[in-house]
């Protein structure tokens, strides 16, 4: 049988308009069987694993009335800023925080339960990155600079931050803040912790759950600073210290809607 | 040759702006640097055990690269412990662990770092210890 180029291109044309070409067609002779080529294994292969469910996911619970105990909130954000070289600018504009505190409405801005008892939205609600097990921040970083490690710790490599800021804009928590100026600025020489470093002008900085505490086995410096107020474990573990808090006591998190799964947990 | 004179005045001075650092510089070459190693905490260490994570010689000659993996061991992977070819263990952190000893940047990092014409960036973001402020030795200098 001969056939021109213009009958060709007539018949493809017009079976593929009926799906009897391309993928359609596959689909419809041998169902499955393109898929299965497409995601690297063949036909009757058996399902990716998935991954196994990770041993560690650190996680906080911070009790909010016992936060409003006169001190305590001021406490832990001074022992947080000074354990990490935190500069303090004056000024909201230039402000860089790593723990904050906030009042109810901001903290769950959104989602506010209208009819919230009225001495839970006088009370002070510490705010810190939430280490979230699918954070939206990791996912826009363009050098990956910031990245979840397997302990579900949201790392920053200050190293690599190139200042893009596309994760402030991302994090809807408000957890990240920007070098607008050397932060050694804004920091007195004489009370640098000098174990660990500062951050330059320039880079995105947010906290770290004290990554570098908990490598030498101490407790992050907050909960270390008020101990009674929160509480620092695995959430991998059903027996851990939070998971056992947590049975017990009624929690809320922070934008749960937005599927972020945030690692921080409000006793209220 | 229209107007040689003119040319060949003009190439000499172009040779001789041109050539201006070689010559200028001829017979200044700065001397090899000699790095200090007598700080405080080096010198609490009884001599057998002064020495560094690894050899004299791999220090010198292979450091930058040991630093950066030790940069993307620590942080990246959170393994902070680094075992040396004698399978020595050691903490990596260049503050806790390098600075410690070393903790007079000026003698010993700057040093060779001048002389290579190498400026790291280390030093915005990691703390160096405070030094007291000393004469510096005047020359080779801009």
């Amino acid at each position: 049988m001969s056939m021109n180029r213009r009958e060709f291109i007539k018949i493809t044309g017009l079976s593929t308009l009926f799906g009897l070409a391309g993928k359609g067609a596959f689909e419809l002779l041998r169902p499955g069987v393109l898929d299965a080529a497409e995601h690297g294994h063949g036909h009757g292969a058996p399902a990716p694993e998935e991954p196994a469910e990770a041993a560690i996911r650190w996680g906080m619970t911070i009790d909010v009335e016992k936060c409003s105990e006169p001190g305590v909130v001021e406490r832990c954000i001074k022992a947080c800023h000074s354990v990490h070289n935190v500069p303090d600018f004056g000024d909201t504009k230039n402000q860089v925080k790593w723990l904050w505190e906030d009042d109810y409405e901001h903290t769950f801005a959104g989602n506010e339960n209208e009819f919230m008892a009225d001495h839970v939205k006088a009370l002070p609600f510490l705010c810190l990155c939430n280490h979230c097990d699918e954070p939206p921040c990791v996912r826009v970083c363009p050098t990956k600079a910031t990245f979840r490690r397997p302990d579900g710790i949201v790392a920053m490599d200050y190293h690599r931050c190139i200042g893009c800021r596309f994760c402030m804009a991302a994090c809807p928590y408000g957890s990240r803040s920007f070098n607008w100026f050397d932060p050694r600025d804004a920091l007195n020489q004489k009370e640098y912790n000098m174990e660990f470093p500062t951050r330059m002008r320039g880079v995105v900085e947010k906290c770290n759950f004290c990554v570098e505490r908990l490598a030498k086995g101490q407790m992050p410096a907050c909960v270390e600073a008020a101990p009674q107020a929160l509480a620092f474990g695995n959430l991998a573990d059903p027996d851990s210290n939070v998971r056992q808090i947590l049975r017990k006591r009624s929690s809320m998190r922070r934008k749960l809607e937005l599927g972020s799964k945030p690692s921080v947990f409000y006793l209220v | 040759m229209y107007d040689a004179w003119k040319i060949l005045v003009g190439l000499a001075i172009f040779l001789g702006l041109f050539t201006f650092a070689f010559w200028m510089n001829a017979g200044k070459a700065a001397p090899v640097p000699e790095v200090k190693i007598d700080t405080p905490e080096i010198k609490k260490m009884p001599e057998p055990e002064r020495k560094c994570v690894e050899d004299k010689h791999f220090m010198r000659t292979t450091h930058m690269q040991l630093i950066n993996h030790w940069r993307d061991q620590a942080l990246r992977d959170g393994d902070r412990e680094y075992v040396n070819k004698k399978g020595e263990k050691y903490v990596i952190s260049l503050q806790n662990t390098c600075i410690k000893c070393h903790s007079n940047k000026k003698e010993f990092c700057d040093k060779c770092h001048d002389y290579a014409g190498v400026s790291p960036y280390c030093w915005d973001c990691h703390i160096v210890p405070p030094e007291e402020p000393k004469e510096e030795p005047k020359g080779n200098e801009l």
